[in-house]
């Protein structure tokens, strides 16, 4: 019997260790909430893990100065959003999150975010980070960086700038190329990277009131939505074929990579693939299917206070007077490649004419709506698109999503 | 023999231990490793001891009081079952029931509780926490105001504050105490920082009191109206007005431009008598209603009922066909004729080898209609619509189900094939059984006494199977006509997924409450199908 009482201990200690441990974890998580005890305080900031090291300097360089003391917890991205939603109200969550704007309806709607003066410096930013930031009236994130797509263009196989959509699909067609443009989509369509074309047909998805866009005011199945509709179809299945549901996102970089497409619609985070692929890329704005300008949607990236912080007051500080800084801007710009948000910082940053080509399609960018009702939006804008491209009539499913939109709108 | 002689027997036989004799076997009892042994329980309960301490103190800072409470028993018990030189069985037990009562029964519980909440977007915390959010949110820098410089000062445990304006005029000012102008104040760069009567806070000061700083705020005039000055930072302060007022006593919030009242009425937030709500709102118990909800809303009740009827369906042909397959596999590998056994069975057994996700993924690539590799190298560039087509979506699940199913039921057939005696086949040969009549007749009936009850399991797993759905197609093609975003290979689970967590819009009480009911459905079918099983048992 002794052996078996051995291994059972053994068993046992691993039983109630795992359940110590749990119950420590849970502790583990709020040490900003007795900060206040210690010398300076403590703010705890989840950081999107890749860009820990980014701000390693930026936060050493506060404690210096001011005793308190940052601590950067890498975080998966994909899970912060739901991780602080769930944490704040708790009590458990950090000080400061890192994020992106079009979270910001849902955190303000569970209360879990905070409002954030920027007092003066508001006007340091470029205009798309401030309106981003900003959500019914008041801003809630510090801007570090902005964030959209443009027309990746293999030099080699087409040396100019497309002027116009039908432009580009000639000048890929002369150069000898089957598919000349490529644009992830995929089973549920993508209306993030078919927006610019849409917005070229004047359809934007909400109007606008002097609080940001309005919920009230759909403007997605207005009669440039119907235009757009007719045109995608056009080059859709039953057309032309230069849009297609199979395409997704590997299968379009492939092609790009491969040589088999000159032109590829995306973001910054493929164009490193790019050009380690060997591709001579140059950025140019999205050439647009009718005269006027194809504007993309912005995402713009940024931090966050938690509603529940003990530490509010460094919290600010640290991110208004430190993160707001051109400095900090720039080591996070080196460590995301992707525009930053800060006036001064962004011009140093655009004399890579990667950026600056990605910044000058962003001068006409819009912010992607963060507000609530545009859950119901996403929920069928791909899937009448997709269908659409797949040979749908284009008008009669325009205006059904439409309806669908307005109807969960109402509903929700 | 009565009872009493053989008493008299084993007393006689095995006469009690004598003093020395019982010395003796603790003796042996030592020598054998008693000491060792209880020294490495003493090692073993010590860590455990521990790291509850540590966990109780820690517990003990956050003043958790409930986990505290919980963790000083479950250790004080722990300590008690393995000291004590009985509770043999408690020794065998208590690690299991821990295990389950954190991993199972916890979660069910929790489970069945949010089902009962409203807990979801816009009512994640407590009441209290809405009015704070609410309030804060409600703050309006007032528009075209001036930055003003703020120093925070202290007089007798009273915070202020020392605002300069534009201007270079200095005023202080408390939360009672609207900014009165003082003279003679001490400047740096512009910005008065000291003035007689009042301490000035330094920065480290100023983070210690931050609970107390976020709430002050110090009114402009004596005119409510003209807003107060804030600090966010302890350094620079703004003119704030309110647009919302709350009123603790009655439990309303006013809106102070439009004057509309917003009033508690037991939904889990302020609600203005037109219907308008106020987010966040606050968590709480709704009763039934998740479950009301999850059975009669319109938008859902036309697609639960194809949902459904697709669920059963994909549950039992997958169980069906993964097991026939399986079933035919093993008696073919099972035959001694068959050469290189070994090495098929092996072959067999990798799709089970390899992550179902992964495996999903990697189907939906080559099921891709214009792209992938079945359509472009098997069949020769056919766009067969795989993944988009209703019917023949769901037909390449059930496929891909097949595949990533048929090594399990392999594996378990070849198992209860083999210990099927093998004189049970020769006495039927003899008796001049044709082959086909043997397995029907007698393979079979023995086969599924130890196999029927795992594919009850495996129809309660395939009833729930989210990973196949979720990575081959996402529920897709889409079903443009329902109001949810629903598609035609959808199950329970997976629609559920969609409708309490995809777009801004979580609803965790309504995935609860369906999780309740999906439950239910598949206890009711597994009690009934394990009581049919026993039938089966007879047969032995």
């Amino acid at each position: 019997m002794r052996v078996n009482t051995k291994s059972l201990l053994a068993a046992g200690a691993v039983a109630v260790v795992a359940t110590l441990g749990l119950a420590s974890c849970a502790g583990g998580n709020s040490e900003g909430d007795n900060g206040a005890a210690g010398e300076g305080g403590t703010l705890t900031v989840w950081v999107d893990a890749e860009r820990v090291d980014a701000l390693k300097g930026a936060a050493e360089a506060y404690t210096e100065e001011t005793g308190v003391e940052v601590k950067l917890v890498g975080k998966d991205n994909a899970t912060i959003k739901d991780d602080f939603i769930q944490q704040v109200p708790t009590g458990k969550g950090p000080d400061i999150t890192m994020g992106a704007h079009d979270w910001l309806g849902e955190l303000s709607t569970n209360g879990v975010v905070a409002p954030l003066e920027l007092g003066d410096s508001a006007g340091d930013y470029l205009d798309v980070a401030i309106n981003a930031s900003t959500y019914e009236g008041t801003v809630y994130m510090l801007p570090y960086a902005v964030e959209n797509i443009a027309v990746l263009r293999n030099a080699d196989l087409v040396p100019e700038a497309a002027t116009s959509f039908d432009d580009m699909i000639a000048k890929g067609k002369a150069a000898g190329l089957d598919q000349p443009f490529v644009v992830e989509q995929g089973a549920e369509g993508n209306p993030y990277h078919l927006y610019p074309f849409q917005t070229a047909y004047g359809a934007p998805v909400f109007g606008t009131n002097d609080e940001g866009y309005d919920p009230t005011d759909l403007q997605l199945g207005n009669e440039g939505g119907v235009e757009f509709a007719k045109w995608l179809g056009s080059q859709g299945k039953t057309g032309t074929g230069v849009f297609n549901t199979d395409i997704d996102g590997d299968i379009a970089k492939q092609s790009f990579l491969d040589g088999k497409a000159a032109f590829w619609l995306t973001g910054p985070w493929n164009v490193g693939a790019a050009v380690d692929g060997g591709v001579n890329v140059a950025i140019d704005p999205v050439p647009s299917p009718t005269g006027d300008v194809a504007s993309p949607f912005a995402g713009v990236k940024g931090f966050f206070i938690s509603s529940e912080s003990k530490n509010k007051v460094a919290a600010n500080d640290f991110l208004v007077n430190y993160i707001g800084t051109e400095d900090v801007q720039l080591d996070l710009f080196k460590a995301g490649n992707i525009l930053p948000a800060l006036s001064a910082a962004a011009e140093s940053a655009s004399s890579d004419p990667i950026i600056e080509g990605f910044a000058a399609v962003g001068a006409d960018a819009v912010p992607m709506p963060a507000i609530p009702a545009m859950g119901s939006v996403w929920q069928y804008w791909g899937i009448a698109e997709a269908a659409i491209i797949n040979g749908e009539d284009p008008t009669a499913t325009w205006n059904k999503l439409a309806t669908d939109v307005q109807a969960a709108i109402d509903a929700g | 023999m009565s009872i009493t002689t053989d008493e008299d027997v084993t007393a006689e036989s095995v006469p009690p231990p004598t003093k020395r004799q019982r010395r003796a076997a603790s003796i042996a009892d030592a020598a054998s490793g008693g000491l060792r042994t209880i020294l490495i329980k003493m090692v073993l309960i010590g860590i455990v001891d521990a790291i509850a301490l540590y966990a109780i103190f820690i517990l003990a800072l956050q003043q958790d009081w409930i986990v505290l409470g919980v963790v000083a028993v479950v250790t004080a018990i722990v300590n008690w079952i393995y000291f004590s030189r009985r509770k043999l069985p408690a020794k065998y037990l208590t690690p299991g029931v821990i295990f389950l009562v954190l991993f199972q029964v916890f979660v069910v519980v929790y489970t069945g509780y949010i089902a009962f909440t409203n807990y979801g977007t816009g009512h994640n915390g407590s009441k209290e926490q809405a009015v704070s959010s609410l309030m804060a949110a409600s703050l309006e820098r007032v528009p075209d105001s001036p930055t003003y410089g703020v120093t925070v000062v202290d007089q007798l445990g009273t915070l202020g504050l020392l605002v300069t304006d534009p201007d270079g005029e200095v005023s202080v000012g408390t939360n009672e105490q609207p900014l009165q102008e003082v003279q003679g104040a001490e400047l740096e760069n512009g910005k008065a920082v000291a003035v007689d009567g009042w301490t000035s806070l330094s920065f480290q000061d100023v983070i210690a009191r931050t609970d107390e700083i976020t709430e002050l705020a110090v009114p402009f005039s004596d005119d409510p109206n003209d807003g107060a000055i804030r600090t966010p930072d302890g350094s620079n302060g703004y003119l704030y007005t309110s647009t919302l007022e709350y009123d603790e006593a009655a439990g309303t919030m006013t809106d102070l431009t439009s004057g509309t009242v917003y009033t508690d009425q037991g939904t889990g937030a302020f609600v203005a008598e037109d219907g308008e709500e106020l987010r966040p709102g606050w968590q709480i118990t709704v009763g039934f209603d998740n479950f009301v909800r999850a059975v009669t809303d319109s938008r859902l009740a036309g697609p639960l009922i194809y949902v459904t009827l697709w669920t059963f369906a994909f549950a039992l042909i997958s169980v069906a066909s993964t097991f026939f397959l399986g079933l035919f596999l093993a008696l073919v590998f099972n035959d001694m004729r068959m050469r290189g056994r070994r090495f098929y069975r092996i072959a067999m057994i990798l799709p089970y080898a390899i992550p179902s996700f992964l495996s999903a993924l990697v189907w939906a690539g080559m099921m891709n209609e214009s792209f992938g590799f079945i359509n472009q190298v098997l069949l020769g560039g056919a766009s067969v619509p795989w993944l988009t087509d209703p019917t023949v979506a769901k037909i390449s699940v059930l496929i891909v189900n097949l595949w990533l199913g048929f090594p399990y039921m392999f594996l378990v057939c070849t198992g209860a094939l083999q210990s099927i005696p093998e004189d049970v086949n020769e006495a039927a040969t003899v008796d001049g059984a044709s082959p086909w009549q043997t397995f029907r007749l007698i393979k079979l009936p023995l086969l599924l006494v130890s196999v029927a009850p795992l594919l009850i399991a495996s129809f309660a797993f395939n009833f729930n199977n989210f990973n196949v759905i979720y990575m081959l197609t996402n529920g897709g093609p889409r079903d443009t006509d329902a109001p949810i975003p629903v598609g035609f290979t959808d199950i329970l689970i997976s629609m559920v997924y969609k409708v309490a967590f995809t777009g801004q819009n979580r609803d965790y009480g309504l995935a609860a409450a369906y999780s309740v009911i999906i439950f239910i459905v598949v206890a009711t079918i597994s009690i009934i199908a394990f009581r049919r099983t026993k039938s089966l048992e007879e047969i032995n």
